[in-house]
């Protein structure tokens, strides 16, 4: 009995957790979200110890922690997964970011060198009395 | 808008990714001045630490300074946006590192009349550019899939010599593959599903003018597993088809 209070003891923190970040805008809701409904699923299987067994019964699996062993492993993956998916997302914005502010940068130069006084010289240093 | 010369406009951009090649660059430069006088030059600085910018900036070269190293393939789409903007209909990648010889530039330039993509390819009986082991075979499985998806015969797919017609810079300007490999692999099989032509001219390559290869077995192997991961994916990979508006920049 007292492993279902600590499993519930711990769900309880983790919820508070995640609601604090969130409430401190630490934690965007896209990546709480799963957290919270792991969280959940914890909280409703420790106040109901009988379902984790029913389960485990279901799908055929003798110990009913290797079920959960199982459950907890595979929602890591889900969230690595998602945060690969997310990391290339950025890259890409990143990357597209990179070549724009690179060909702003050329305008830009050439549009100093245009207005320039002397041509086309090399003066980056004569700026702050123009 | 600028009129600063009044020059006609050169409808070819020499596009030249470089990584940290301030000692090979000036030499490059030179041989394209030399002789391809009418040709626009573009370098890429791909997030060089040895002032490669500078130094290309100083022989009068436009100038693109990508803020950290994106790889070829990004240094390349860069430069194909800005082809695009600037209202060039063809570019030629040629590397920084002196290994394309210029002179072969104007030769991929006449077959564009006729292709989208023209590959400058070491195995095609110009030039004496050997590949050995891993290396090697996975060239050979490239071409040999490759040469499939473009329906034309290809020996050199991962060449970085190569030019592209005025359809090619559009689809390449927004959907140039950045990821490894991407440069070569990927963007030739892009090419071919949204209809270009792909085709290839024999080139002699030359030694690097500055700075070390890197190869060694180890490399080679994993170069070889790496090509074929991007031939796969890039081949069962949901198809990107473009429309003219789509790939307008900025």
């Amino acid at each position: 009995m007292s492993g279902h209070l600590f499993a519930l003891v711990g769900a309880l923190v983790t919820l508070a957790f995640m609601f604090e970040l969130l409430r401190r805008r630490r934690l965007r809701e896209k990546y709480a979200g799963l957290w919270i409904v792991v969280a959940l699923v914890v909280l409703v299987a420790a106040v109901f110890p009988g379902l984790t067994e029913w389960l485990s019964e279901l799908v055929g699996i003798t110990t009913p922690i290797n079920l959960v062993f199982f459950l907890g492993l595979l929602s890591l993956l889900v969230v690595c997964v998602q945060l690969s998916a997310e990391l290339g997302e950025i890259e890409h914005e990143n990357q597209t970011l990179a070549e724009q502010a690179a060909l702003l940068r050329l305008r830009v130069e050439r549009l100093e060198a245009a207005v320039a006084p002397d041509g086309p010289g090399e003066d980056a240093t004569a700026g702050p009395d123009a | 808008m600028s009129a600063v010369s009044d020059a006609p406009e050169p409808r070819v951009l020499v596009v030249l990714p470089a990584w940290n090649e301030s000692e090979s660059l000036p030499g490059v430069l030179a041989e394209i001045r030399e002789h391809l006088p009418g040709v626009g030059v573009l370098v890429v600085d791909d997030g060089s630490h040895d002032g490669t910018a500078a130094v290309a900036r100083s022989l009068g070269v436009d100038v693109l300074e990508l803020p950290f190293n994106l790889g070829v393939g990004g240094a390349m789409r860069a430069g194909f946006r800005y082809a695009l903007e600037q209202g060039y209909p063809m570019v030629v990648q040629v590397d920084a590192d002196g290994q394309h010889d210029p002179r072969d530039v104007p030769r991929i330039v006449e077959r564009l009349a006729h292709s989208d993509v023209v590959i400058g390819a070491r195995f095609a009986g110009t030039g004496s550019y050997e590949a050995r082991g891993p290396r090697r075979w996975a060239m050979n499985v490239l071409a040999g899939v490759l040469s499939r998806v473009a329906s034309t015969r290809l020996t050199d797919t991962t060449s970085g010599f190569r030019g592209a017609g005025p359809r090619a810079v559009e689809l390449f300007a927004r959907h140039y593959p950045a990821e490894y490999l991407g440069d070569t692999v990927e963007s030739l099989v892009l090419a071919s599903r949204n209809g270009l032509r792909i085709e290839q001219i024999g080139v002699s390559m030359r030694e690097r003018s500055a700075g070390r290869p890197s190869q060694s077995p180890l490399k080679a192997s994993v170069y070889l597993a790496r090509a074929c991961l991007a031939l796969v994916i890039s081949l069962v990979r949901r198809r990107e088809r473009i429309t003219p508006q789509e790939a307008t920049v900025v």
